[in-house]
């Protein structure tokens, strides 16, 4: 006799097909063959309404939903691979990953994130829900910190970038700017700088010395002419001025 | 038949007589300095006459005045304007051996006003392109780094956005607008001093100090490097423009001929004062650098050399902007067309490849027809090759925000920086070897510091002076007073001075004398063609611009543009007119230089009146000089 034990959680149709223990033999295999298709019926319901739960859950511009547009050609050119439904698996699973690592859960599987509206552009939409109750979509915000958190991983699976793998809605977040602790600027200006004065106070330097050397050599022919006691050269030698080539060494001193 | 000639009395008591030459460059006596060798004076002023101009002022208006049409008002009114007022300050600088201020005086005492009125403009637009170089440093040291500050826009503080300011321009508009110049709105708001800008003025003028120091000993050394560079800097970069994509549009478009516009008189008097400014005539430096060659140099041959080396680089220096500009033009309108084709696949989810550069057209002509209210919302832009082309910018703007952004568009952008703006600077520094030439000799001819002096302290107080000065354009309203400054210090005194001069040469002078006088300089006198340019055509040229130029800055209502980032049209820079209390400055910028020429003949003449005493003189010949004995009977 089969048992017409009816599992506990069994919707209430079946229970009550229980079929009291006194009922003649066709009764009872009447019974089963119909509980047999009921539960062949609910499942094949269940199967296909699932993913009508689902559809109804995934669509365009769902509340809880993100639209992801993806420029594989613009990204890779002619290393472009084909996007097919092994790589819509690829993609399930870095979104399940990325979910599982903001939750720090081990819950999240391929079967929650569920896409919809795929189109030749490629662009899609997608939903997650969530693993515990089927019908309950993760909120936008979530699923937008999850991206985000994430966002390095997920692009890297498919070698592409914040540009070419679009979440319309979630904007990537720039990275940080790099402050050197000198700008690069003023170390070059600090060694021109450093060069220029350096040539500055070398001329200087060698100016004043020439003009030194200048000095001491009229000095030397002003001393020689003192020695030969010129009379009337009372007021000395201007040594600023300019030489006056009228008192050459070599002249004797002429009367006027 | 003697050429009319107003009366100069006392002339050969001023200037040295053709035999007292012979015995000064034979002795080689005096004090003067002399050139190593030609090809330091020919470098020396090669690089005087080619600057900043020929890069970024003639690709400008080659492009704007008809392309290819307009080498032809170029070249003739370089051959009637540029080489014979160029021969004149050569051979007038050679046969008085003298600075501008000593020329001038030379020749007439009254005239001293031109010499002094040169030193003005020579120091005024001296302290404004310093700053240019000092601009062109910052972008120098800002170089050295790799992306270039200039490639992208910084981010905001809580790092969701980039700043509005750059979002809305361009990473180089902000670069320097902000980052740079930190330009207030108008000219009246001053901003108070950068420090960045005070650094690099600080630095500039320091530089060109060291490189002056001694005067032509040390400029005639630093030339070899400050001439030759740029020509060096721009075949690299001819080379590199002509492997980009769409060198050859700029080039092409540069050009084009259009012979209409020769039709249009401005086209004419752009390329007159191109000519004019280009050739840096009328501040005093040329004639200072010619006054230190040899009595006997080939003055003639040196003038239509130089002229013909500044037009040719103007040409050589075009093709290489706009092969660049070209190559700019080309990646602005791919990435016009490349936003509007993604902008396309977006709305119609169509499979990436579908629209390509090739069949965009019909493709947008079709989903026209289909779907035209998706294709309105989507507002796309037109895209069009030549009007990013014929975006021609001049000025600032060409080095600074257009060039900048092609160079960041290529490999190894931080090299081609660094090349650029090197070639800049030694551009910019060559120049102001004669600008600090032309303002430092006459202030030791007009003997206002002490003859004791030497020439390296007068040096440094003209830079020190000038940089102190020069602060103004280290405020963040800078740029305005630098715009001010070229467009009135540098105009129209110019064209006074050079005017002057000519009517001073030809008629006060005597060009019968001057006609002499290059004849035992050179060997032979001057040709019909010198004779005709320099008693008619130049002068005339130079009255019909000045006139020109001046009716227009008169006449028009005297306007600015200013960076204003709450202004409705920004990014497009904001039209102000000028507070009333700038035309003062105006005066002071133009009106002083050109007003010092009569001003100077008013105040000799005025003095010589005024003294009732009469003044006698007699000269005694000793062995060592002439001697000049004065004295006044009471």
């Amino acid at each position: 006799m089969p048992s017409l034990t009816v599992p506990p959680g069994a919707p209430p149709i079946l229970q009550s097909l229980t079929v009291p223990p006194g009922a003649p033999p066709i009764l009872q295999s009447l019974a089963v063959t119909l509980e047999r298709m009921l539960v062949r019926i609910l499942v094949l319901l269940y199967l296909a309404g699932a993913p009508a739960l689902a559809q109804t859950l995934c669509q365009p511009n769902a509340s809880n939903g993100y639209r992801v547009r993806i420029s594989i050609k613009t990204a890779l050119g002619n290393q472009a691979y084909e996007w097919n439904e092994n790589e819509m698996f690829l993609f399930r699973a870095t979104m399940a990953f990325a979910m599982r690592r903001y939750y720090k859960t081990e819950t999240y599987n391929v079967d929650n994130i569920i896409v919809c509206n795929q189109t030749r552009r490629v662009s899609f939409w997608f939903v997650v829900i969530s693993p515990e109750n089927p019908t309950m979509l993760i909120p936008k915000a979530d699923v937008e910190k999850a991206v985000s958190m994430s966002r390095h991983r997920i692009n890297n699976a498919f070698l592409l970038t914040d540009r070419t793998l679009e979440f319309l809605g979630i904007y990537p977040t720039l990275a940080e700017p790099v402050n050197p602790d000198t700008p690069p600027w003023l170390i070059v200006f600090g060694v021109v700088i450093g060069a220029v004065f350096a040539g500055i106070i070398a001329l200087l330097v060698s100016s004043l010395l020439q003009k030194r050397r200048k000095e001491k050599g009229m000095m030397e022919d002003g001393q020689d002419e003192e020695d030969r006691q010129m009379k009337g050269v009372e007021n000395g030698i201007n040594l600023d001025g300019i030489y006056n080539r009228g008192f050459t060494d070599d002249d004797r001193f002429t009367k006027l | 038949m003697r050429f009319p000639k107003l009366p100069n009395p006392g002339l050969d008591d001023r200037i040295p007589s053709h035999q007292e030459l012979e015995r000064m460059e034979k002795e080689e006596a005096g004090d003067r300095p002399k050139w190593d060798n030609k090809t330091q004076y020919m470098l020396t002023c090669v690089g005087f006459c080619v600057g900043l101009g020929n890069v970024w002022r003639f690709p400008y208006l080659c492009q704007s005045h008809g392309g290819g049409a307009f080498m032809i008002p170029f070249l003739i009114l370089l051959v009637l304007e540029g080489i014979p007022l160029l021969h004149l300050e050569f051979a007038i600088g050679q046969r008085l051996r003298s600075g501008s201020v000593g020329v001038w005086t030379a020749i007439n005492p009254y005239l001293t006003g031109v010499g002094i009125a040169s030193l003005l403009v020579s120091f005024l637009v001296g302290m404004y392109y310093n700053t240019i170089i000092a601009w062109v440093m910052w972008y120098f040291f800002n170089s050295f780094q790799n992306p270039l500050p200039w490639s992208q826009c910084p981010v905001n503080a809580n790092l969701t956005d980039l700043v509005s300011e750059c979002a809305r321009s361009s990473p180089v508009d902000y670069f320097w607008y902000r980052d740079t110049l930190n330009t207030s709105t108008s000219i009246g708001d001053s901003g108070g001093l950068q420090w960045w800008m005070v650094l690099c003025l600080l630095c500039a003028w320091l530089l060109l100090y060291v490189c002056c120091l001694r005067g032509i000993e040390t400029t005639g050394k630093a030339v070899y490097v400050t001439s030759t560079l740029p020509y060096v800097v721009l075949t690299i970069f001819l080379i590199r423009g002509l492997t980009l994509k769409g060198s050859l549009d700029g080039i092409k478009f540069l050009f084009t001929p259009d012979l209409n516009e020769l039709m249009n008189p401005s086209t004419w008097l752009d390329a007159g004062a191109q000519v004019f400014y280009s050739f840096s005539l009328a501040f005093g430096g040329l004639i200072s650098f010619s006054s230190y060659n040899s009595v006997h140099n080939n003055c003639e041959q040196d003038a239509v050399i130089i002229s013909i080396i500044n037009g040719f680089t103007s040409v050589y220096a075009a093709t290489v902007i706009y092969s660049i500009i070209g190559f700019r033009a080309t990646e602005r309108f791919d990435d016009c067309l490349e936003g509007n084709i993604l902008a396309l696949l977006n709305a119609f989810s169509l499979a990436e490849g579908n629209i390509t550069e090739g069949n965009y057209a019909e493709s947008l002509q079709n989903l026209n027809g289909t779907f035209p209210e998706t294709i309105q919302s989507l507002d796309l832009k037109t895209c069009d090759l030549q009007t990013f082309l014929s975006q021609g910018v001049e000025g600032t703007g060409l080095a600074f925000i257009v060039f900048t952004e092609a160079i960041t568009k290529m490999p190894v952008s931080p090299l081609w920086s660094i090349l650029f703006f090197i070639m800049l600077f030694c551009l910019g520094l060559s120049t102001m070897f004669g600008s600090i030439e032309g303002t430092v000799v006459p202030l030791q001819d007009l003997n206002i510091f002490p003859k004791r002096w030497p020439k390296e302290a007068i040096t440094g107080i003209v830079c020190l002076v000038s940089f102190i000065i020069a602060l103004i354009f280290a405020q963040s309203s800078g740029n305005y007073w630098l715009a001010l400054f070229d467009s009135f210090a540098g105009s129209i005194p110019l064209l006074v001075i050079a005017f002057c001069e000519m009517i001073a040469v030809v008629y006060i002078y005597g060009i019968d004398r001057f006609n002499k006088d290059i004849e035992f300089m050179i060997g032979h006198k001057p040709n019909l063609f010198w004779q005709v340019t320099w008693r008619f055509v130049s002068p005339l040229i130079v009255l019909v611009i000045f006139v020109f130029y001046f009716v227009t800055k008169v006449s028009s209502n005297v306007t600015y543009i200013a960076w204003n980032p709450s202004s409705e049209d920004f990014p497009t820079l904001e039209v102000l007119e000028y507070p009333a209390w700038i035309y003062v400055i105006i005066f002071i910028l133009a009106g002083v230089p050109s007003l010092v020429v009569p001003g100077t003949a008013m105040f000799k003449l005025i003095r010589r009146c005024c003294s009732n005493k009469n003044v006698y003189g007699a000269e005694v010949d000793t062995v060592s000089a002439k001697v000049q004995m004065f004295t006044t009977k009471t």
